[in-house]
């Protein structure tokens, strides 16, 4: 049993952690729009209310502040409430709840109470969604303190993540990929496994170049890698950040520092972006050993348009590779 | 077909003790007389308080301060009909609640005066802290609820907010849910008429507050706010029916706020004398301080040495407050998150090493 594996999709995977969390921990629950009885519009919470009832898995009505203070009232109490906004572009109507309450309940009581609670929400671009479904926000988050922000950008990798921000006293912001719901399959175990909210991974080792990603960018930087190796003959460090805050800083620096050239990719726009934070932290720790200006590769600084221009509007391969070859050709 | 009425439930209003002293006794609650003489201090105790603390705030040795004089006999009353083991969440103003909760007064003092440990619930106490952004409790307080009747323990949770927290999403979805999830919940509004400049009339068109509860499918009632004793038995109903698992109550407490919004507020752009006058005539001490001294709780006597007893009380917490201010900057990088993370250790050792610099002792 503890060796299985499971070929699973990240919707598939992220239930698995949600429902071995809840058998491990009754104090662990859900709540959100259509959660239960409809398993979450994505079904990333199915079989849950069957499996746990519904006094941990809870339909609630339709107000995400709500539903978030409301979780922020259980955290108090000392429950691990998982809320899930349906979408990551209606957390906006929750957000004071989770900057003025979650974040700093921790800091407002020096040390009373804490807030371990999970806010799933389903993010980014790239499936032809109506507006306000697509955007990326992680940075509004990343300026919060007493926050945690995780993206993953695969199944076997988002289970893990759950699993820890679950189990962290502090409060998650879960960001799910959903052009990578089911994109991808990979071997999950079933026995638990874990990664430290915090730590990037090396996605692909290589000298010449490091490419910084998260979330679904990561798919289209990897592929650059091998076209480029190829094509070029360069090898290009791939990294997975995961965490966006606390950012894996020495990850950054350590890659940087071999490769000498750096070029960070993400969906969201680029003012003030997670980019910008990446090459600061470039700049602060391994100006000396740069070889090259560091490039990113962001959405211009408009509104996410209608689908039918989210073609190019979005970041691709194609906007990373050139943004490579300009680097590396520096 | 003809045209009909629906079947709504009316909007009770009740009041035990007139102004003059009079009681309904009908009505009238049974607190022993340990009780009554009990809230009778804390009353005074957070009358004097008070008091003494807006004249601090005048000598610049707190910051911000919002009183509560005119509000007592709601926070009081309701309050008294909680177990410790039930929990309070307040919005800014219902320290009187702490005080009855046997916080140490000196915690206050800090908090006011810009130390954020001031807001360190005691240990112990089922007490939320103080809360800034309006009507942003009341959520907390429906998932307390709800996991107070997960974990099966009985408890209940008495929310405050003003009159113009009403108008807030927060509130209305905070109601919605307890009215949704049954959970065993009071929101008690202090409806004292006005939100800083602007008066109840412009917060909502509706006749009372109370009846809002009926839009979300629970009980509310209007209660005389400067009046101990009804606020205290409309609030024994509530967690009693709460208790037993019959779901939230709001009770709209109908009173006035006799100082100014904050110490950085001046009233008398908004409000006339006359109406403060009207409402000075149905001052909450006074009026209780007739009720303990018909009932034989308090006298000319007991009453001095009480005031002589909370004015040591509060001199005492005071000092020790100042004793405890110290600068001590470095605090803030504590209970940011459970464990620092290395970014945030960085930055506190730079803070360390600029405070030598500029000849500044990091505190041990
Ligand atoms: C979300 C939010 N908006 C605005 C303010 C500024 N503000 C502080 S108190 C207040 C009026 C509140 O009135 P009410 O709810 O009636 O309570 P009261 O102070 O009268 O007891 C306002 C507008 C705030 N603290 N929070």
């Amino acid at each position: 049993m503890a060796n299985e594996t499971r070929k699973l999709t990240m919707v598939k995977a992220i239930n698995l952690a949600l429902h071995q969390e809840m058998e491990r921990d009754d104090d662990v629950m859900v709540l959100g729009e259509d959660v239960g009885v409809d398993e979450g519009v994505f079904r990333v919470t199915e079989g849950l209310l069957k499996k746990f009832g519904e006094q941990r898995v809870i339909d609630t009505p339709l107000a995400e502040g709500a539903i978030v203070g409301m979780a922020v009232g259980m955290a108090i109490y000392g429950l691990k409430p998982i809320p899930e906004i349906q979408f990551s572009g209606f957390a906006f109507q929750a957000f004071h709840q989770i900057e003025n309450h979650a974040a700093r309940y921790r800091a407002r009581t020096r040390g009373r109470y804490h807030i371990q609670m999970v806010i799933r929400m389903p993010y980014g671009g790239g499936i032809r969604a109506l507006e306000h479904h697509s955007e990326s926000e992680e940075a509004y988050y990343a300026h919060t303190p007493g926050l945690k922000i995780v993206i993953p950008s695969a199944p076997r990798i988002a289970r893990a993540l759950l699993v820890s921000a679950i189990r962290d006293p502090d409060p998650v912001v879960f960001f799910e990929p959903k052009a990578l719901y089911h994109a991808v399959r990979e071997e999950v175990p079933d026995a638990e496994e874990t990664w430290p909210i915090g730590q990037a991974r090396v996605a692909r080792e290589g000298t010449d170049l490091t490419l910084i990603a998260y979330g679904s960018m990561l798919h289209k930087c990897l592929e650059v890698a091998d076209r480029v190796k190829v094509e070029d003959g360069a090898e290009i460090e791939v990294i997975d950040l995961l965490s966006i805050s606390p950012m894996d800083g020495e990850a950054i620096a350590a890659s940087v520092r071999k490769t000498g050239r750096a070029v960070v990719a993400h969906e969201a726009q680029r003012n003030c972006g997670v980019g910008a934070e990446v090459m600061a932290r470039i700049v602060e720790t391994a100006f000396l050993q740069l070889q090259a200006p560091i490039r990113r590769v962001t959405a211009p600084d408009v509104v996410y348009p209608g689908f039918a221009r989210e073609r190019g509007w979005l970041p691709d391969a194609e906007h990373v590779l050139s943004a490579v070859r300009e680097t590396l050709r520096f | 077909m003809p045209r009909k009425s629906l079947d709504l439930p009316p909007i009770e209003y009740l009041s035990i003790l007139d102004p003059e002293g009079n009681v309904d006794t009908k009505l009238e609650p049974k607190i022993p007389p340990d009780d009554l003489k009990r809230l009778y201090r804390t009353f005074l105790l957070s009358r004097r308080f008070d008091e003494r603390m807006l004249r601090l705030q005048r000598q610049g040795r707190i910051g911000t301060f919002g009183p509560t004089r005119g509000h007592e006999a709601a926070v009081l009353g309701s309050v008294y009909a909680l177990r410790p083991t039930d929990w309070v969440v307040p919005y800014y103003r219902e320290w009187p609640a702490y005080m009855w909760r046997g916080w140490p007064l000196d915690n206050l003092v800090l908090y006011y005066a810009g130390f954020a440990e001031g807001m360190r619930v005691p240990d112990g106490n089922r007490d939320l802290p103080l809360c800034i952004p309006i009507a942003s409790q009341l959520p907390h307080a429906v998932g307390v609820a709800y996991a107070a009747r997960y974990k099966g323990e009985g408890s209940v949770t008495l929310a405050y907010l003003g009159d113009g927290a009403t108008s807030h999403g927060d509130c209305q979805e905070a109601m919605n849910f307890a009215g949704v999830f049954q959970v065993p919940l009071i929101f008690l509004i202090l409806n004292n008429q006005w939100a800083i400049s602007v008066p109840r009339s412009r917060q909502t068109r509706a006749k009372t507050l109370a009846q809002k509860a009926t839009a979300y499918g629970f009980p509310g009632i209007q209660v005389d706010g400067n009046d101990v004793l009804a606020v205290c038995v409309a609030t024994q109903e509530a967690v009693e029916r709460a208790r037993q698992g019959g779901g939230p109550t709001l009770i709209e407490t109908v009173t006035y706020r006799l100082s100014m919004h904050t110490t950085a507020d001046d009233p008398t752009k908004y409000r006339s004398e006359e109406e403060v006058k009207t409402w000075e005539a149905k001052e909450p001490l006074i009026r209780f301080r007739r009720y303990v001294e018909a009932k034989g709780v308090v006298d000319e006597r007991t009453h001095a040495e009480l005031e002589a007893e909370v004015d040591a009380e509060i001199r005492g917490a005071i000092e020790r407050a100042e004793a405890r201010m110290k600068p001590n900057l470095l605090e803030v990088f504590e209970h940011v998150y459970a464990e620092r993370p290395p970014e945030l250790e960085a930055q506190r050792e730079a803070l360390v090493h600029h405070l030598a610099e500029i000849g500044e002792t990091p505190p041990s």
